[in-house]
């Protein structure tokens, strides 16, 4: 469908779309969203690898695509690795890589295949300086499996196997920061962004563009199939989860941190408002919630003093 | 231009790198390995020198050697690397990852002992166990064989877009030095034009999604595809090395090289160094009246069972070399070879000799004597055993 100009005028998104419908993404998929940001950020002069997760399925089965740009499907833990080579590539084959008019070389990753099983092919990629850019979309879990935990799972949340019971539940370590993993290489462009701040997330995608090097963002991601939310949530839930600084909106750029709107507004609501929509968070008590508030507390507190000495 | 070979004096690591730096390869992604290392090391030197543009990708380990020159060559690139024992082992799901890809990508293995017990010697068991991977195998009796193999092979498996893996022998070629005959470089680029890629990801206007779920329905298709470019593969091998003989003057259209075939009573059969040394053995025993031959499968994947059925039909016994076991069963060659026999009514009498694990040594006397226990096996006309641990302290 043509977008009339006058319209176009006002969008505050890219109106041109590499994403087909029809994909197979669950309803209220964050995982679909951030993907099709990508593609309306970067355009089709992108190569796209996508380990095993979720988007292995949603970028649709043979010979089907849901993605107008060149893809290459790749083993779970290999995202690093592969990005690497293609880079490697298209650099003795005479491409300009990354830039304005340069190509884009793009790593999609999971959770799991990012914080867990891909965590030394992404060091490998981050500390060689390759001109890449490596998303991790954070939905928390192994969701393309069905739901298991990954680093990247938060305290108290339910997943098939570290359940919730009528004693305890199992997941009792706090998420991994591989944000923070990824800012100790050095690199010079890291930043979080959210799907319910796509603005936010392209502005981070052009600059990922433009600075050369390795570059890497952490995008939060909800699935409400494997956090057991409303699928009309999912926005809202992302939206809480930067407002109680669950997950905090910044960049790292060139040794600076800089906190980003809206996680500069006023102080964060209690951590509550993140969990109410979400089954998974259903075993936690009230000091079980507690516990974690003083995480969220902790780490913002630190992200804060980091971007007010080093901003 | 008239073929005038350079000589240099090299060992199999180095022939192996000169041979990328004159096949053109545009990537390497490598992970440091003994008995491997000195291979990346040389290609590292010539990029130092600015003797090659290669683009070098040190990796941090093997699997990601495998993942990075999978995106590689899927960009379109032509793509090196090279591993051995353990190394090889950790790139294991990648290996499946580049054939079903359809990726041309030459590497080279160093034939080295799996562990435990720590080795870094000769034994072929680390490539053999990468059998069911969809990769060819090249086996090289010496350094020549080491050059002339990552040439052809860059050939053969860009015409049938399945990867190939060179394999030498730890230390007895990776790390002994020899004379090669080199190609000058204008002639190798004849022999070899540069790559064009069956797809690539850089068709920014067409893009493709490589990969991607194959349903029950579609799957199946695939792997035929696979096993039909293997099969297609036993001619282009055979046109290849033909041709690669015709340029160079060294043949290379048979998949089992041959020798005394006519007349002998039995020969030994096996692959990569080993066969050196049975080559002289041969000799010596036919001077002493030995009717004896030898059958050096230069090819493991493809399977040259053709060829090996036109030997089995003109021998009484096939003493085979295993330098590799198969727990729970026996030498992977010697399987390989029955079985490939079994529905041809050819079925002369086959022993297999383990040899030479972990480096241990095998020489012409012990050739000898194993020609010794085969002639005994053929006059009586039955075996002694089926596999026999030749070395074994008693």
């Amino acid at each position: 469908m043509e977008i009339p100009e006058s319209v176009k005028k006002r969008l505050t998104l890219p109106a041109e779309e590499h994403f087909y419908a029809g994909h197979t993404a669950c309803q209220g998929c964050g995982a679909s969203l951030g993907l099709r940001y990508v593609l309306k950020a970067y355009g089709r002069k992108t190569i796209v690898t996508i380990p095993a997760c979720c988007s292995t399925i949603i970028a649709g089965a043979w010979p089907y695509s849901t993605l107008d740009a060149n893809l290459f499907h790749t083993a779970f833990e290999t995202t690093g690795a592969v990005i690497s080579g293609i880079e490697a590539a298209l650099k003795a084959m005479g491409y300009k890589v990354k830039g304005e008019d340069g190509v884009m070389v793009v790593g999609w990753a999971g959770d799991g295949g990012t914080a867990d099983i891909g965590l030394q092919a992404l060091s490998g990629f981050l500390e060689r300086g390759h001109d890449a850019v490596y998303i991790m979309y954070d939905n928390e879990a192994y969701m393309n499996t069905g739901i298991q935990r990954s680093g990247s799972t938060p305290y108290g949340a339910w997943t098939t196997n570290t359940p919730g019971g009528k004693r305890h539940f199992l997941e009792k370590r706090h998420k991994k920061k591989v944000i923070d993993i990824v800012i100790a290489h050095e690199i010079p462009y890291a930043a979080t962004a959210s799907v319910a701040y796509p603005e936010d997330f392209i502005r981070k995608l052009k600059k990922a563009q433009k600075i050369p090097g390795p570059s890497f963002i952490q995008l939060f991601s909800p699935c409400p199939t494997g956090w057991r939310s409303p699928t009309d949530k999912s926005i809202e839930i992302a939206r809480l989860a930067v407002q109680t600084a669950y997950f905090p909106l910044f960049e790292y750029e060139n040794g600076k941190y800089r906190i980003n709107m809206p996680s500069t507004k006023k102080e964060p609501k209690p951590i509550e408002e993140f969990l109410k929509y979400q089954g998974r968070f259903k075993y936690m008590t009230k000091e079980d919630i507690q516990i974690l508030q003083e995480w969220v507390n902790h780490e913002w507190e630190k992200l804060q003093k980091l971007a007010a000495t080093f901003g | 231009m008239e073929y005038k070979p350079i000589r240099k004096v090299v060992s199999g690591n180095y022939a192996a790198a000169y041979a990328v730096k004159h096949a053109r390869v545009q990537v390497v992604a490598a992970y440091p390995i003994t008995p491997q290392t000195s291979i990346i090391e040389k290609i590292a030197e010539f990029i130092a020198n600015g003797e090659t543009d290669i683009q070098y990708v040190p990796v941090e380990s093997e699997h990601s050697a495998m993942a990075a020159t999978i995106g590689a060559s899927a960009t379109g690139a032509r793509a090196f690397t090279a591993t051995a024992a353990q190394g090889l082992a950790l790139m294991h799901e990648m290996l499946h990852w580049a054939s079903g890809a359809r990726l041309p990508i030459v590497m080279v293995d160093v034939n080295r002992a799996m562990a435990p017990p720590w080795s870094v010697w000769d034994d072929q068991t680390d490539s053999l166990a990468q059998r069911d991977t969809g990769w060819m195998q090249f086996y090289a009796e010496n350094n020549q064989e080491v050059y002339d193999g990552v040439l052809m092979s860059y050939k053969i498996a860009e015409t049938v877009n399945v990867p190939v893996m060179v394999v030498e022998s730890a230390f007895i070629l990776s790390h002994t030095y020899d004379v090669v005959e080199m190609i000058p470089q204008e002639l190798v680029d004849e022999f070899l034009p540069p790559r064009k890629p069956l797809y690539t990801l850089t068709d920014f206007d067409n893009p493709v999604s490589v990969g991607a779920l194959a349903t029950p329905n579609d799957y199946y298709e695939f792997r035929y595809k696979l096993a039909k470019a293997h099969e297609d593969a036993k001619k282009v091998i055979k046109d290849v090395g033909k041709e690669f003989g015709e340029r160079f003057g060294r043949d290379y259209s048979s998949m089992i090289e041959t020798g005394y075939i006519d007349d002998a009573d039995f020969v030994f059969m096996g692959m990569g160094s080993l066969m050196g040394t049975v080559k002289q053995a041969v000799d010596l025993l036919r001077d002493e009246g030995y009717r004896v031959g030898y059958a050096k499968v230069r090819w493991f994947r493809p399977f040259p069972k053709e060829e090996l059925e036109a030997i089995a039909e003109s021998v009484k016994g096939i003493a085979v070399l295993d330098r590799n076991f198969s727990f729970g069963q026996e030498g992977i060659l010697f399987n390989e070879a029955k079985g490939a026999l079994y529905n041809t009514g050819e079925r002369p009498l086959m022993k297999d000799y383990i040899v030479g694990l972990g480096g241990r040594d095998f020489t012409v006397p012990d050739v000898k004597a194993i020609a010794e226990n085969m002639k005994a096996i053929i006059e009586k006309g039955e075996l002694d055993r089926e596999v026999e641990w030749y070395h074994l302290k008693r």
